[in-house]
């Protein structure tokens, strides 16, 4: 097997709201890098509260060193997120011309906006600015698609799944199933497969 | 993962959190008692040692605040028992005396004190610097720059500690912490050692006389820091330019030299003994240039020892630079790997291609609404702040609210309709507002309120509760019991009934506490805001000292125990903007799962982020709000 990555590093970020289960999906991306014998990063921004602020988390993937757990400003190669306004956020800092995207297009609503303060902005505006900053934006109906395979809070691996699914992601479906498997049992190990496979297909179709 | 803390895998690389790794370091140094108070980003390491404490043969718990954890440990070190202190920045200022105090009595078994900082204060009230604080009580001090050494850093602290009698301290950063990478696992010690039997002349006893030891102690490690393989150099033999870096500092600095091209003319000498510092070492290297860049996380305490040195070494003749010379690094906040290219740009004059970006200008650019911090869905804090802010209103002085540290410090902000007028420390609220309620002699008579949180209380409001108590100071202590230490992970503490280790123990009645003090206590639930914002009425128009506990469980452990009821809007009784209450659910309550349906022009709720409290259905005017199912599965 070829160890060499399309690019080395190869940067990719994974942002959300807390909660939505950003810290776990990135944790088991990860280790399946680490447990196939690459260098693998992590790096987590999250604020004070356990919940509803934003969340984002560095990960940075090499065959030869290992690398600063944040990545410089304009390099992510990849950007997976939960959240459309975050995933607009991170990429006005983080995307190049090159950077491509995957983003949930589910809301979810900060405080300004429901005291009616501010306004949401249009998925359809978001997407728009997004493929001005960036390469390619793909938008993955991810907590919907969770809560008709049985829990929104699959959302995140179901993300992982399409994420998986991209040429660029050294690991296969094998290698983050031996993951889920490690980690988790019954219900919760067959709720995650089928949605990371759901999510896989989600690119390859 | 607590598998991968104990997994007897010696060669074995596993992707390990900071904190994974620091445990891990812990064990395979054989430790036999961790005590630690939670404070992010340290709280995973005894949350981890307390989970595998009977299958690693430890003890591990949460103590009742950083003062009980060190002076615990000094105890098991009396009986030479290795031991670990976990803590973050502010809770090594909370220490202060205690620290000062041991490094003059020494320690027997080895200690450790890990001290997380938190760089642009992500979850903190500050970024203190605890490196002042190794220096200040002469305390050696080891900095890793990853998650490897931040393991083997852990594991040689305590053959340190032992053959300097000495604690020692290990300082992170946030970045370490809560980062991830590869650790390589060491090997854990088949046996432990049993305590030691303390013989009638053997003493640790912190005394000034012993003064001269502590400082032989420094001298000493400074002698075996000269040659640690924590401290090297890298780069060339001539360079143009030397970066001195520590923590965080050394990873962005070896990709800055890498992106910019200057392997060959800028040298990065990386010391991970940062106090005291090895200065033969540094000498050695730094006479071989005329530039120095600092590049450490937040205070020049580097840089500043480093001009220390030069100071007394006329042979070197370098311009330094760094967080305080030629502003090289910004004063304030973390590091990041665009800081340390940029600075290093700056002195050399190199760039490099960056990948081509786009800026939207801001006319074109989607508005986006901020992220502000609130508390969680269903959370009681927002039914307590919502009441209070409704009694201070109601009443007709001006009330005024000293806050404290918890999750309910985001009342301060607009999820808790900027009540306090003052924050500052743990357990600083209650003591602020005892000097404020004795001002009343006089004429002061506006209403003063002290909030502070369960594990606060029994961190560090006791002492203030009598203090409060005996002058009988005109105030009201709100203690807003949710049952948990929730900002920092659900850790278990006096009140709750559970140790670290996952047993059972007698807790810790606030109530009877505050009796016991004797106070006029009254105990009453947020989630009743009409009756209990009569009560917080009544009681602030009392003279004299009043405690009110608002009970009510933090909705995030709340709803892992019981079936979720069903709350939803029925639009049909819903009655829009014609109601009158002008959105009360969505805009004055603030609750996340309280949205707005714009289609319909009626309320809405989001049923992915509601915890089915129930209390908006309860304040909606036209009772449009409903609830069903749900049952406690206890």
């Amino acid at each position: 097997m070829s160890r060499e990555l399309v690019k080395d590093p190869l940067n990719i970020i994974i942002c959300g709201v807390g909660g939505q289960g950003n810290i776990l999906a990135t944790e088991l991306l990860a280790s399946a890098l680490v447990e196939k014998g690459y260098y693998a990063t992590v790096g987590e921004t999250y604020g004070a509260s356990q919940r509803g602020g934003s969340v984002m988390s560095h990960v940075r993937i090499s065959a030869s060193t290992e690398y600063g757990v944040l990545i410089p400003l304009g390099q992510a190669d990849i950007i997976v997120s939960f959240e459309p306004t975050d995933t607009l956020r991170v990429a006005r800092d983080y995307a190049n011309k090159s950077t491509l995207i995957l983003t949930d297009s589910r809301p979810n609503y900060p405080l300004g906006v429901l005291i009616g303060e501010a306004s949401y902005p249009s998925m359809d505006a978001i997407v728009a600015e997004l493929e001005k900053l960036s390469g390619q934006v793909q938008v993955i109906e991810a907590t919907n698609l969770a809560v008709e395979a049985g829990n929104s809070q699959a959302a995140n691996i179901l993300l992982m799944g399409a994420l998986t699914a991209l040429p660029s992601v050294p690991i296969d479906v094998a290698d983050y199933n031996k993951v889920l498997e490690q980690r988790f049992s019954g219900k919760a190990l067959e709720l995650n497969l089928k949605v990371f496979k759901i999510g896989y297909e989600q690119i390859k179709q | 993962m607590e598998w991968m803390i104990i997994a007897n895998e010696p060669g074995k690389t596993y992707l390990m959190q900071g904190n994974e790794a620091i445990a891990r370091g812990a064990l395979e140094a054989g430790i036999r008692f961790a005590a630690a108070y939670p404070g992010s980003p340290s709280s995973e390491i005894l949350a981890m040692l307390g989970h595998v404490a009977e299958k690693a043969d430890i003890y591990a718990e949460w103590s009742t605040n950083e003062t009980c954890a060190l002076e615990a440990c000094l105890g098991a070190s009396f009986a030479k028992v290795r031991s670990l202190c976990i803590m973050k920045q502010n809770g090594v200022l909370t220490v202060g005396d205690a620290l000062h105090s041991a490094s003059l009595s020494g320690v027997r078994g080895g200690l450790v004190l890990v001290v997380a900082d938190d760089p642009s204060a992500h979850s903190s009230t500050n970024e203190f610097d605890s490196r002042h604080q190794a220096r200040a009580a002469a305390v050696p001090m080891l900095e890793p720059v990853n998650m490897q050494e931040a393991k083997d850093m852990v594991k040689w602290g305590y053959e340190l500690s032992e053959q300097l009698q000495q604690l020692v301290m290990v300082r992170t950063v946030t970045r370490i912490n809560h980062g991830r990478s590869s650790v390589t696992l060491g090997e854990l010690p088949q046996e432990k050692p049993s305590p030691a039997v303390i013989g009638e002349w053997d003493r640790m006893v912190a005394i000034n006389w012993f003064k001269d030891a502590q400082i032989a102690k420094l001298a000493q490690a400074q002698e075996i820091f000269e040659d640690s393989p924590f401290n090297w150099y890298k780069g060339p033999e001539d360079p143009d330019m030397i970066i001195v870096t520590c923590g965080t500092g050394w990873l962005y600095s070896s990709e800055a030299v890498e992106s910019l091209g200057l392997k060959d003319t800028v040298g990065i000498l990386k010391i991970g003994t940062t106090w005291p510092l090895p200065e033969k070492f540094i000498v050695k290297h730094l006479v071989k240039t005329k530039k120095v860049l600092v590049v450490e996380e937040v205070d020049p305490f580097l840089e500043q020892n480093i001009a220390n040195i030069i100071a007394y070494h006329p042979e070197l003749n370098i311009e330094l630079s760094g967080r305080q010379g030629q502003k090289a690094i910004p004063r304030n906040g973390e590091l990041n790997p665009d800081i340390v290219l940029n600075a290093l740009t700056n002195l050399t004059g190199k760039t490099f291609a960056r990948p081509e970006t786009v800026v939207i200008p801001q006319e074109e650019a989607v508005a986006l609404p901020p992220r502000e911090l609130t508390f969680c869905a269903g959370c009681p804090h927002r039914a307590s702040f919502f009441l209070l802010k409704q009694t201070l209103r109601i009443h007709e002085g001006q009330g005024v609210v000293m806050g404290d540290i918890g999750c309910y410090t985001m009342g301060g902000q607009r999820a808790g309709h900027f009540l306090y007028g003052f924050l500052c420390c743990m357990g600083g609220g209650i003591n602020a507002a005892e000097g404020l309620g004795n001002l009343s002699r006089f004429g002061f008579d506006q209403p003063v309120v002290a909030l502070a949180g369960d594990s606060t209380f029994f961190h560090s409001c006791l002492p203030g509760l009598v203090n409060a108590k005996y002058h009988d100071s005109n105030m009201l202590f709100v203690i807003l019991d949710n049952s948990a230490t929730a900002m920092t992970g659900f850790q278990p503490h006096p009140g709750i009934g559970l140790t670290a280790m996952g047993k059972a123990a007698e807790p810790v009645s606030i109530q009877k506490v505050v009796e016991a003090i004797g106070c006029q206590v009254t105990v009453a639930d947020p989630f009743d805001i009409d009756g209990t914002t009569n009560t917080v009425y009544n009681l602030i128009k009392q003279p004299g000292l009043k405690v009110l506990i608002l009970k009510q469980e933090c909705a995030t452990l709340a709803v892992r125990k019981r079936e979720k009821p069903r709350v939803w809007v029925d639009q049909d009784l819903c009655r829009g903007d014609d109601c009158g209450c002008g959105r009360f659910c969505s805009r004055v309550w603030g609750c996340p799962g309280n949205i707005w349906d714009y289609e319909a022009g009626k309320a809405k709720i989001d049923e992915v982020v509601c915890v089915g409290c129930g209390v908006c259905a309860t304040l909606c005017p036209a009772g449009a709000i409903k609830m069903e199912g749900g049952k406690a599965d206890e």
